[in-house]
């Protein structure tokens, strides 16, 4: 459990080898850590964040299996991470960004995009909301994204993905206002890191430690929201009031 | 037929905090009224266990559990006095409040009492609480003769500290945070007294150098002595009260025929909204000026009401409000006698992360007792209040934490809200013996607090 100075103990990581939420667990206050879980696929990857966190002096690293897409596994695993000890944040970040005219060739690519990024969200939210509800306490981040404030013509196949999740998160969030157990949905901009690498840098780019500050910030003062960079609030605010035709013809 | 959702809060569940107001935890609030129900609670008891809570006075997480049912045992509160011999007999859920306000007119006075009578009898136990007294008459568990306690196997135990068969778990028990069962009622012997008053003496000293020389000095010669010190100046001045009950012969001769009238103002309350930031730096400052210029420089017998001298902190009912949104931390430590230095170092290590404390209290403490949880030991001890928003906080305490344990100090669980597990075992080393009688009253592991939790006790 966090103590008074909101200092946490334990970390689960959902989607263990993103590099934004090891740059949030990078960045939370560690004196009282003891337990990170990285939950992903085995891979090389998961074995380098498992000796990188290792390495910068957090205790108590390990990973455990686990796949988005398949929904029936997730009552398993959550349940087997909860048992073994409280939860008091939980990282909810995996996802893909897909190709846009690849999905819009070929839809079954398109579904895989959904069902990891939205499908697989919500299966594993509701039953770590449930467990977060039960232990009386904890703090499930949800990392969004600002594609999901408006769908593009670029990339609505995963805006409208995000866009699902956002508002699933903040649906959840309310379920669980009063219960000890709150939701932060984190909207980052474009973030360079392994996922948006060749792509040309959209203004107001920033990078994961940026956004883990941002998340670890927004923990301690209890936020619903945050967008990181933060300003982006306002440009997004904007942005979702333009009329349909200007939107269209903005840059993409 | 439908489901109900696991997200869905029932009507008996509650958010808990501690008097600090921080790290909330959600739980089952159950009312019991007798033993059977305290025994019927404990059979059944779900996953997460159960926990007793009195008023909720410890600073941090001592008295909540999250996704427990947590017993409020408010209304177990028989009290029964012999007033032949000054023992009583009193229901866990009584509070000091009405306990005082049964005995003081009859002439009786508790054994101890902390700085707010706003405590139950299961707390005081659980917290082995002491007073101002504690250098002379020790804390609140030493005085116990007999706990009444149901176990993690639902029985219903006896615990005496000179009975060979149970004193190991009274023991426990004394100071064990209510983590060995749940308290149904002690019997304890009260200190007789002729009126209400206190008769108090005051010296202001211009620094904590003269307190503590003076300290030493002179509360041998009191039963009930404390220190206030002003935490935002540089010297570390402060103002020594010390005195005794006043006998009656002692009172005015109008006052003597109603010597024992006990009759505690009604507590005012916070107002509604405080903006947080309230207490900085400068309101500190100004209200720890004023605090030291309203002490006499010296004066000797001024008669206080009992409330005035012990319960500072009950002038001002939800006065832990003022720390806005953020709530705070109550930072207290014991050291020993030789490593008097370390409170000057404290002071100094809170000053410089820009804590601002306004009720700072310096106490020399008497022996411990046999107790292997119980926080008092022979030494000085020191109590600061801190808002929980300060940047660098959770560094500087971690600091002193580490000053504390290499003088063979340690903290007080009733205020703890943020040390480490390995701080604890260390400087309590008489854990494992500890949890080897917990294991033993409660070997299914009902009895959990989320302060259970995080300090892996």
């Amino acid at each position: 459990m966090n103590d008074a100075l909101g200092d946490p103990q334990s970390v689960l990581v959902l989607g263990g080898t993103s590099e934004i939420a090891l740059a949030t667990v990078r960045a939370l206050p560690r004196s009282r850590l003891r337990r990170v879980v990285l939950a992903g696929r085995p891979s090389p990857a998961r074995d380098a964040a498992i000796a990188a966190l290792t390495g910068a002096g957090i205790q108590g690293v390990s990973a455990i299996d686990f796949e988005a897409k398949n929904t029936t596994e997730h009552a398993v695993l959550i349940n087997q991470v909860f048992d073994a000890g409280d939860i008091d944040i939980v990282l909810l970040a995996f996802g893909v960004l897909g190709s846009q005219d690849e999905g819009e060739a070929n839809p079954d690519l398109a579904v895989e995009v959904a069902t990891t990024n939205y499908t697989g969200a919500v299966s594993v939210g509701l039953r770590v909301a449930a467990r977060l509800k039960s232990q009386g306490h904890g703090s499930l981040v949800v990392f969004s994204s600002v594609a999901g404030d408006r769908a593009r013509r670029s990339n609505f196949i995963y805006g409208s993905t995000k866009a699902g999740l956002d508002a699933f998160a903040q649906g959840l969030g309310d379920a669980l206002h009063g219960s000890g157990a709150n939701v932060l949905v984190v909207r980052p901009g474009m973030v360079r890191t392994k996922m948006t690498t060749g792509m040309p840098e959209a203004p107001m780019t920033t990078d994961p430690e940026v956004v883990a500050k941002i998340v670890v910030a927004g923990l301690r003062k209890g936020k619903n929201t945050v967008y990181a960079p933060g300003p982006l609030r306002f440009v997004m605010t904007a942005l979702k009031t333009l009329p349909r035709p200007v939107f269209r013809r903005l840059p993409q | 037929m439908s489901q109900q959702s696991p997200l869905r809060l029932a009507d008996d569940e509650q958010l808990l905090t501690g008097w600090g107001r921080t790290a909330p935890s959600l739980a089952k609030v159950v009312q019991v009224r007798t033993v059977e129900e305290v025994q019927k609670c404990i059979e059944e008891s779900g996953p997460r266990g159960i926990l007793a809570r009195g008023l909720g006075r410890s600073y941090g997480d001592a008295a909540q559990s999250g996704g427990a049912s947590v017993i409020d045992l408010e209304q177990m509160s028989s009290i029964s006095l012999d007033a032949n011999t000054g023992t009583v007999t009193v229901g866990a859920g009584v509070s000091l409040h009405e306990l005082l306000l049964a005995t003081v007119p009859a002439g009786f006075f508790v054994p101890v009492t902390p700085g707010t009578r706003m405590v139950t009898i299961g707390g005081a136990i659980a917290a082995d609480v002491h007073g101002k007294n504690h250098h002379v008459e020790g804390s609140f568990g030493s005085h116990m003769q007999e706990i009444k306690l149901v176990d993690g196997l639902g029985a219903l135990r006896e615990l005496k500290p000179d009975d060979p068969q149970s004193q190991e778990q009274f023991w426990a028990t004394v100071g064990g945070m209510g983590l060995t069962g749940v308290m149904t009622e002690a019997t304890f012997k009260m200190i007789p007294i002729s009126s209400s008053l206190i008769s108090v003496d005051t010296e202001r000293c211009t620094d904590l150098d003269a307190v503590m020389a003076r300290m030493i000095e002179s509360d041998s010669q009191y039963r009930y002595s404390v220190a206030w010190i002003d935490s935002v100046s540089a010297s570390g001045r402060g103002v020594i009260t010390s005195g005794d009950h006043a006998t009656a012969d002692q009172l005015p001769a109008d006052k003597r025929a109603t010597a024992l009238a006990y009759s505690p103002k009604p507590l005012a309350k916070a107002p509604g909204f405080i903006p947080s930031g309230l207490l900085n730096k400068f309101t500190v400052r100004a209200f720890n000026e004023a605090w030291f210029r309203k002490a006499p420089k010296r004066e000797q017998g001024a008669l206080q009401p009992i409330s005035e001298f012990f319960h500072p902190l009950d002038f001002v009912q939800d006065w832990n409000r003022v720390y806005g949104p953020a709530g705070f931390v109550q930072y207290q430590f014991v050291v020993p006698d030789k490593a008097g230095e370390v409170i000057g170092a404290a002071l100094r290590k809170l000053q410089s992360v820009g804590a601002p404390s306004f009720l700072t209290v310096l106490k020399r403490f008497g022996a411990a007792n046999p107790a292997p949880l119980s926080f008092p030991q022979a030494g000085w001890t020191l109590a600061a209040d801190v808002p929980a928003g300060i940047p660098g906080l959770a560094a500087a305490l971690d600091e002193l934490d580490e000053l504390v344990a290499n003088s063979g100090g340690r903290l007080y669980l009733a205020k703890d809200s943020r040390q480490s597990p390995e701080m604890f075992a260390r400087t309590y080393p008489l854990l494992t013996k500890w949890q080897r009688t917990r294991d033993q009253m409660d070997p299914k592991g009902i009895f959990k607090s989320d302060l259970a939790r995080r300090l892996s006790l």
